[in-house]
């Protein structure tokens, strides 16, 4: 039987987020690029006690938390600004998109969705009408920048997906 | 249903948090990168992180225990050389975190954080001090029961869980919204650790298992 979820709670700052575990590649990594947005409620407020974490599908070269040396790796975490704010230095996914969870005080268990990099014909994205559509497309922002922000709840609320 | 529901008013946390959807329900494809999960080399973890009470130059002040136990998937199964990440409070209930005001002292001693690998039958073993009750600010004379948050990876992403281990016999269980938050008695037990004479080491620490069994992965069927 499951084991249940519980909220990850306001005080995991010194213990989950690991040294430059935003950046899956270094800066000079070819072709990388940023994710970066900002966490809300319901109330339109940051969440300045949230948890990302980044997957691309494939552990990378230099392992999941390794960021010793060239190379990439596939996973990554970042903890949120007091401004809600969050960004991630990563490679290119081979999917369109990137794999997304959200953890926080008050999400008894995370919320999952996709950053889409383009607007592009899929399965997903397909099924959905255009409002929520748009809510799991990135804004491109000049080179290589990429905007994404995640809506909890209330207008504008991103889609959150399950298995 | 084993998981809490976003929306749990008890824990005011969640009211503006809650998502007002339920999750888009998705059928995984071959290609469905949330049905991998990221692999974890024995270079990235010190086998060290493991022990809680030896990350300073003196002894943490508390009851020492060891708390081990297994990571299973659905079928029973061990998820192998997999990251779990742990959490806590000192003995005294604060913790080593600078937004944490509980008037609680400070433990030069110990941080209360740690992490290991599992080994190839999906058990993990930690040495720490008992966490202590804190209060909290969700409604009067609120006091969460003593727990250790567990971070745990499975095979999938889809399996990620976050969660928190308690400990038997607590008399705060009823009065506390985040365990309660967990629907039904059955659940809520499988959150609590059980003392294991097995674990127990003699003139030095008592022992605790707790087990965490993850989420079916989406091509799983039974
Ligand atoms: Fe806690």
């Amino acid at each position: 039987m499951t084991t249940p979820s519980q909220t990850v709670g306001p005080f995991f700052g010194y213990a989950l987020p690991y040294e430059r575990g935003w950046e899956l590649v270094p800066e000079d990594h070819a072709g990388a690029i940023t994710v970066t947005g900002r966490v809300l409620d319901g109330a339109g407020e940051p969440v300045p006690d949230a948890l990302l974490e980044l997957w691309l599908g494939e552990t990378g070269t230099r392992g999941a938390l390794d960021r010793r040396g060239p190379g990439a790796s596939g996973f990554g975490r970042c903890p949120t600004t007091p401004d809600g704010g969050y960004r991630f230095r990563t490679a290119r996914p081979a999917t369109p998109y990137l794999a997304l969870l959200v953890f926080a005080r008050g999400l008894l268990r995370p919320v999952m969705t996709r950053v889409y990099l383009e607007d592009v014909p899929d399965p997903l994205l397909d099924s959905l009408e255009p409002a929520l559509r748009a809510t799991l497309v990135a804004r491109a922002e000049g080179t290589g920048t990429y905007r994404f922000d995640v809506r909890l709840q209330g207008e504008g609320e991103t889609a959150f997906l399950e298995f | 249903m084993t998981h809490p529901p976003y929306l749990s008013p008890a824990y005011r946390s969640t009211l503006l948090r809650a998502p007002s959807r339920p999750p888009l329900l998705l059928k995984a494809d071959p290609d469905t990168i949330e049905l991998t999960s990221p692999v974890f080399g024995h270079h990235e973890v010190d086998e060290h992180e493991a022990d809680l009470t030896r990350q300073h130059s003196g002894e943490p002040l508390g009851e020492r225990i060891i708390v081990s136990g297994r990571i299973l998937d659905a079928a029973g199964r061990p998820i192998r050389n997999t990251l779990v990440e742990i959490w806590q409070t000192n003995a005294a209930g604060r913790y080593a975190h600078p937004v944490d005001r509980h008037p609680a002292p400070l433990d030069p001693n110990f941080t209360g954080a740690g992490r290991c690998l599992t080994d190839d039958d999906g058990r993990y073993r930690f040495v720490t001090i008992k966490p202590g009750a804190y209060p909290w600010r969700n409604h009067h004379n609120a006091w969460r029961p003593a727990h250790i948050h567990f971070s745990v990876f499975g095979t999938a992403f889809t399996q990620r869980l976050v969660t928190q281990m308690y400990f038997p016999g607590d008399p705060l269980f009823p009065f506390d919204p985040i365990f309660q938050s967990v629907p039904g008695p059955a659940a809520r037990e499988r959150l609590i650790a059980a003392f294991d004479i097995d674990a127990t080491e003699p003139e030095w620490a008592l022992g605790y298992r707790f087990d965490v069994t993850l989420g079916r992965t989406p091509v799983e069927d039974s």
